[in-house]
C-alpha cells in the first residue's frame, strides 16, 4: 500500500485575508456597555478578513496535512497513543458536561460532582490506592503533585534530612525534572543488564536522605520489574516512598495494582490509559492516588458525599493538605471522558485491553526479532509488557542508517514514527508501542515496513537519507526550528521586515 | 574561503598489526618495517578526505609534502596547496611539530591529523589550543578525546565544521608510555587539551537532563560544588576541564589544568601542588578530594592525578572524594576505574560511587 499525505501550498490565514470580507457580522451597537480596561483597549484589531467557507477550507486543508490516530498506526512508546473512541467525545460534549460553570453553586452541579466522586473511586480500585485527587492536569503535574506530598509527609515527621529523590536511568526525563523542581537532588541508578533497577546499586544509594524512588512500572523497557517487591523494601526500610509513575499503566490492568507491589503514591495519565486524546499540550490529566497514611497531604478540594443530605460537596477543609494545585477542578472535560471510557469497558473490559496490548507489543517483538538490522540489548527470554524497545544499532553499523533515519523513512509508509532514541540506555532506540487498538493486519504492515526500510538501507540508502517524501512537510531544519521559533504572526512579519 | 589544514603520520597505526603497540620512536618504526608493517595513517586519511569531497565544501586545502598529506590529497581528488619540506620515507615528529606551527602561521580554520595519541601531543606541544584540531583515527593507541570515530565521521564533522559552524570544546590529549604499554602496563599521562569541534549526539542527551553541551553541563555541576562547599573546608582540585570549570564558578581564571589546586574560602589557596605540598596543609583542616574520570578509560584516582597519592586519600577518606562528570562522559566510561598503587585502598574504592553530574544531580556508577 502506498501512502501519500495531502499536501497543499496554504497560505497563513492573514495571507488570505481580503479587506472587507466577512464570515459573521457583529451587531451595530453592543446590547450591554461593558468597561473594558484602557490598556485592553485597541484601535484596530487587525484580525485576517474572510468568508466562512474560506476559514473552514483553510483549516480543513491543515487538518489534512496533520496526522493522528484517527488517520493511522502510531506506535509512540510510553505515550500509549490509542484509540479515542468517539461515544466518549460525544458525552463530553453533552450540554450537562460542556456548560456548566466551575462557579455555578455545588447544587446545581451535583451530576459533576458524582462524576468526580465515582470516578475518583474507580481510580483507587485500579491502582489500589486509598484516595485519588484528579486536579493534576497532565502527567508531569502529577508527578510534581506526587513530589510535593512526599515532602508533605516528610516534613509532618519532622525528617528534613531527607532531600534526595532517587530515579533510574530508564526512567523518563519528567521525573527527575518534577523532582528537581519540588526541590530535590535527583539520584540516578543504573539499570542491571536485565534493564531492571539494579537492586545492589539501588542499596548503595538509599540513606536516610531519600525521600523517595519514582520507578515506572512495566519500566520504559516495556519490562517488568520483578523484584518490584524487593525494591520496595529496600526503599522502606530506608524510610523513603515509592512513587509510581502510571506512563505504563496499560500493560498492567486488572493484573496487578501499584498499590499492591508497595506504592505508596501513584499518578494516572488520563490521556494515555484511560483513552482520552493526546494533545497539542493538553488538555489531559494527571490525577494522583495515595495510600491512607498520605491521604490528608492531597490537594484541596477533594469531592465528599454527604449521606444525611445526600449531596456531594467540595471539601476545602484539609488543614494538612498541599493546598491547591489548579484552578477549579481539574480538566473536567477530560474526566468525563475518561469516566466514560471506564464505563464503556467494564473491569472485565479493562483485563482485557492489557491482554490485547501486551499480545500486540509481543507480537511485533517476536516478529522483528526476524528482522536483520534490529535487536534487543535487554532480556529478550521472556515477554515483554505492552511496549518494547528495540536498536537499530545492527543497521547502523551495517550501513550507517540509524534509527533517526528509520524514524522518518516510517513516515513514508503511513505510519507514525515510534519513540526513537529513548530511553538512552538503549543505543539507536526504537520504543514500540502498539496499544490494544490496532489489528494484526496493521501489526503487520508495520513491521514489514521496517523490513523494507533496512532492505533499502542496503540497496538505496539515499532513499532512507531523504525521507519523509510521501508527507505534507519533509525534512525540517530542525535545528533552525527550534533556535528561531515563529510562533505568531506578529514574529512572522516582523521577521519578514527585518 | 575557509582554510583546512592536513598533516598526514605516514607512519602511525604502523606497529599495530605487527603488535608493537606503537610506533613512537625511531627504532620502532625500524622494528615495525622488519616485521612486515604496511602504512595503514594514508589510506585512512584519503578515506576522510573522500567524504570531506563528497559533502562538496568550498575550502582551501593546505597540507605537507608527499606522503604528509598532498599524494593523500591527491589520491582523493582534492587540490591542496603544499608547504614545507620534508624528506619523504624518514618523517620524524619533528616534521609534525613544523608542519603544525607553519599552519597556524598559515591562518587555517581547522587542523585534521591523521594519526594517534603520539602524533596529537605532538601537535598540541607545537601549537597548544591556538587553532582547532580534530584526529582521524590512524594510530595504534588512540586514547585521547580527540579523535571522530572513524575516518568517515572526521571528514564529515569537519565538513560540518568549516559549513555551517560547531561548537568547540576541549578534549583531553593523552599519551600512553609505550615502553609500559608493552609490558601490559597502563601508564596514561594527560599530556593536555586540544580544541576540537563538537558534535553533540544526535537527539539522546536531552531526554537525560543533560544539555547536550559540554560546557553548559560543566558549569552547572560547578555551580552545585560551589554551594556544597563550606568555609574553613580545603578543596583539592584534581586536573581537567570539569574541576577546572568549578574554580571559574569562583572567579578563579588561573587554575592549573593539569595540576592539582588547592581552594580553601573561595580562594585559591595553593596552586599546581604536590603531593608534600598537600600532606602539609592535610592535618590542620578537613579536606574534600574533587576528581573527575581523566580520558576515555574513567580513571578518577591513580591516573594523572598521581600527587593525591594513596596516603593522602585514604586521610581524606572515600566519602569525601568527590567525583565529577558530565552524562556526556559517562556514556563514554560507563564504568570507572581506581588505580592508586594501593590494593587495599583501591578494593575500598569498588562498588557504586556517586557521581556529580550536573546541578543537584547524581548518578551512581560503578567502580571496578
Amino acid at each position: 500500500m502506498s501512502y501519500q499525505q495531502a499536501r497543499w501550498a496554504e497560505p497563513l490565514i492573514f495571507e488570505l485575508s481580503k479587506p472587507g470580507r466577512v464570515g459573521w457580522t457583529l451587531p451595530e451597537k453592543p446590547r450591554e456597555r461593558i468597561n473594558v480596561p484602557k490598556e485592553l483597549l485597541r484601535e484596530k484589531l487587525e484580525l485576517p478578513e474572510l468568508s466562512e467557507p474560506e476559514v473552514v477550507r483553510h483549516y480543513t486543508r491543515l487538518s489534512q496535512m496533520n496526522y493522528s490516530v484517527d488517520s493511522g498506526f502510531y506506535p509512540l512508546g510510553s505515550c500509549t497513543m490509542k484509540y479515542n473512541p468517539k461515544v466518549c467525545e460525544e458525552l463530553a460534549a453533552l450540554e450537562a458536561a460542556s456548560y456548566i460553570h466551575p462557579h455555578q453553586a455545588e447544587e446545581t452541579v451535583q451530576g459533576a460532582l458524582e462524576l468526580i466522586y465515582r470516578l475518583e473511586r474507580c481510580l483507587a480500585e485500579i491502582a489500589g490506592v486509598a484516595r485519588v485527587s484528579l486536579q493534576p492536569s497532565a502527567g508531569a503535574h502529577g508527578e510534581f503533585v506526587a513530589m510535593l506530598v512526599t515532602r508533605a509527609y516528610h516534613k509532618s515527621k519532622r525528617d528534613d534530612k531527607r532531600n534526595q529523590v532517587i530515579v533510574p536511568d530508564s526512567a523518563h526525563g519528567t521525573n527527575p525534572a518534577s523532582a528537581a523542581m519540588a526541590g530535590y537532588e535527583v539520584v540516578t541508578v543504573p539499570s542491571n543488564a536485565r534493564g531492571r533497577v539494579d537492586l545492589n546499586a539501588l542499596k548503595a544509594t538509599v540513606s536516610e536522605r531519600t525521600a523517595a524512588l519514582m520507578l515506572t512500572n512495566p519500566n520504559t523497557l516495556g519490562l517488568f520489574e520483578d523484584q518490584i517487591i524487593n525494591i520496595a523494601g529496600v526503599v522502606h526500610d530506608a524510610g523513603g516512598l515509592l512513587f509510581y509513575d502510571g506512563a505504563n499503566l496499560n500493560g498492567i490492568l486488572g493484573k496487578t495494582r501499584p498499590g499492591d507491589m508497595g506504592f505508596d503514591i501513584v499518578h494516572f495519565n488520563l490521556h494515555k490509559t484511560f483513552a482520552t486524546p493526546h494533545g497539542g499540550g493538553g488538555p489531559g490529566a494527571g490525577p494522583v492516588g495515595v495510600q491512607m497514611k498520605l491521604e490528608k497531604f492531597l490537594p484541596v478540594p477533594l469531592v465528599e458525599y454527604d449521606k444525611k443530605r445526600s449531596r456531594y460537596y467540595l471539601d476545602y477543609d484539609r488543614p494538612h493538605s498541599i493546598g491547591k494545585i489548579k484552578g477549579f477542578y481539574g480538566n473536567f472535560g477530560v474526566l468525563v471522558k475518561a469516566y466514560a471510557y471506564l464505563l464503556l469497558m467494564g473491569g472485565e473490559g479493562l483485563n482485557e485491553v492489557t491482554e490485547a496490548a501486551v499480545l500486540n507489543a509481543n507480537y511485533i517483538m517476536r516478529k522483528l526479532l526476524g528482522v536483520e538490522g534490529y535487536e534487543l540489548k535487554f532480556d529478550a527470554s521472556g515477554p515483554c509488557k505492552h511496549e518494547v524497545v528495540f536498536s537499530a544499532e545492527p543497521l547502523k553499523r551495517m550501513t550507517g542508517i540509524g534509527a533517526h533515519f528509520v524514524a522518518k523513512r516510517l513516515l513514508d509508509f503511513g505510519t507514525h514514527a515510534p519513540t526513537y532514541y529513548f530511553p538512552p540506555i538503549v543505543p539507536e532506540a526504537l520504543m514500540i508501542e502498539p496499544t490494544e487498538s490496532e489489528s494484526k493486519e496493521e501489526l503487520d504492515r508495520f513491521v514489514d515496513a521496517l523490513r523494507t526500510i533496512f532492505e533499502e538501507a542496503r540497496s538505496d540508502p539515499d532513499k532512507v537519507c531523504s525521507a519523509p517524501t510521501a508527507t505534507a512537510i519533509g525534512r525540517l531544519d530542525e535545528v533552525k526550528a527550534s533556535r528561531q521559533p515563529i510562533l505568531s504572526w506578529r514574529a512572522y512579519r516582523e521577521l519578514a521586515k527585518e | 574561503m575557509k582554510k583546512l589544514g592536513l598533516i598526514v603520520n605516514p607512519i602511525a597505526g604502523m606497529g599495530g598489526r605487527v603488535g608493537l603497540k606503537g610506533t613512537d620512536g625511531a627504532d620502532t618504526v625500524a622494528k615495525a618495517l622488519e616485521l612486515g608493517a604496511e602504512p595503514v595513517s594514508p589510506a585512512r586519511a584519503v578515506e576522510t578526505l573522500r567524504g570531506l569531497k563528497r559533502v562538496g565544501v568550498e575550502l582551501q586545502l593546505i597540507t605537507y609534502p608527499v606522503e604528509m598529506g598532498e599524494a593523500e590529497a591527491s589520491e582523493a581528488g582534492l587540490e591542496a596547496r603544499v608547504i614545507g619540506h620534508i624528506t619523504s620515507g624518514k618523517t620524524t615528529a619533528e616534521d609534525t611539530k613544523r608542519a603544525a606551527r607553519e599552519m597556524l602561521e598559515q591562518g587555517v580554520d581547522l587542523i585534521l591529523i591523521a594519526g594517534g595519541d603520539g602524533t596529537m601531543s605532538d601537535v598540541i606541544e607545537a601549537i597548544g589550543t591556538q587553532v582547532p584540531t580534530l584526529g582521524i583515527p590512524t594510530g595504534v593507541k588512540m586514547h585521547s578525546a580527540t579523535f571522530a570515530n572513524t575516518p568517515q565521521t572526521a571528514g564529515e564533522v569537519a565538513a560540518r565544521f568549516l559549513s555551517e559552524g560547531l561548537p568547540l570544546r576541549e578534549a583531553e590529549v593523552m599519551d600512553i608510555n609505550e615502553e609500559a604499554y608493552r609490558e601490559n602496563r597502563l601508564v596514561a599521562k594527560l599530556k593536555g587539551y586540544a580544541w576540537v569541534p563538537y558534535e553533540p549526539v544526535m537527539m539522546q542527551a536531552t531526554k537525560e537532563g543533560s544539555t547536550g553541551y559540554e560546557l553548559a553541563d560543566q558549569k552547572a555541576i560547578a555551580r552545585w560544588v560551589v554551594e556544597l562547599m563550606e568555609r574553613g573546608h580545603i578543596y583539592a582540585l584534581g586536573p581537567g576541564t570539569t574541576t577546572r570549570a568549578v574554580a571559574e564558578e569562583l572567579g578563579i581564571y588561573d587554575s592549573t589544568l593539569l595540576g592539582v589546586d588547592l581552594i580553601e574560602n573561595y580562594k585559591l589557596l595553593a596552586r599546581d601542588t604536590n603531593e608534600q605540598q598537600i600532606l602539609e596543609v592535610i592535618g590542620k583542616k578537613p579536606m574534600t578530594i574533587t576528581v573527575s574520570p581523566i580520558g576515555r578509560q574513567g580513571f578518577i584516582l591513580g591516573r594523572g592525578n598521581q600527587q593525591l597519592s594513596p596516603v593522602i586519600i585514604k586521610r581524606v577518606g572515600k566519602g569525601n572524594v568527590w567525583v565529577l562528570a558530565t552524562p556526556h562522559k559517562l556514556r563514554a566510561t560507563p564504568t570507572l576505574k581506581v588505580d592508586t598503587d594501593d590494593a587495599e585502598l583501591d578494593r575500598e574504592f569498588r562498588g557504586y560511587i556517586r557521581v556529580i553530574t550536573g546541578y543537584r544531580q547524581t548518578c551512581m556508577v560503578k567502580v571496578v
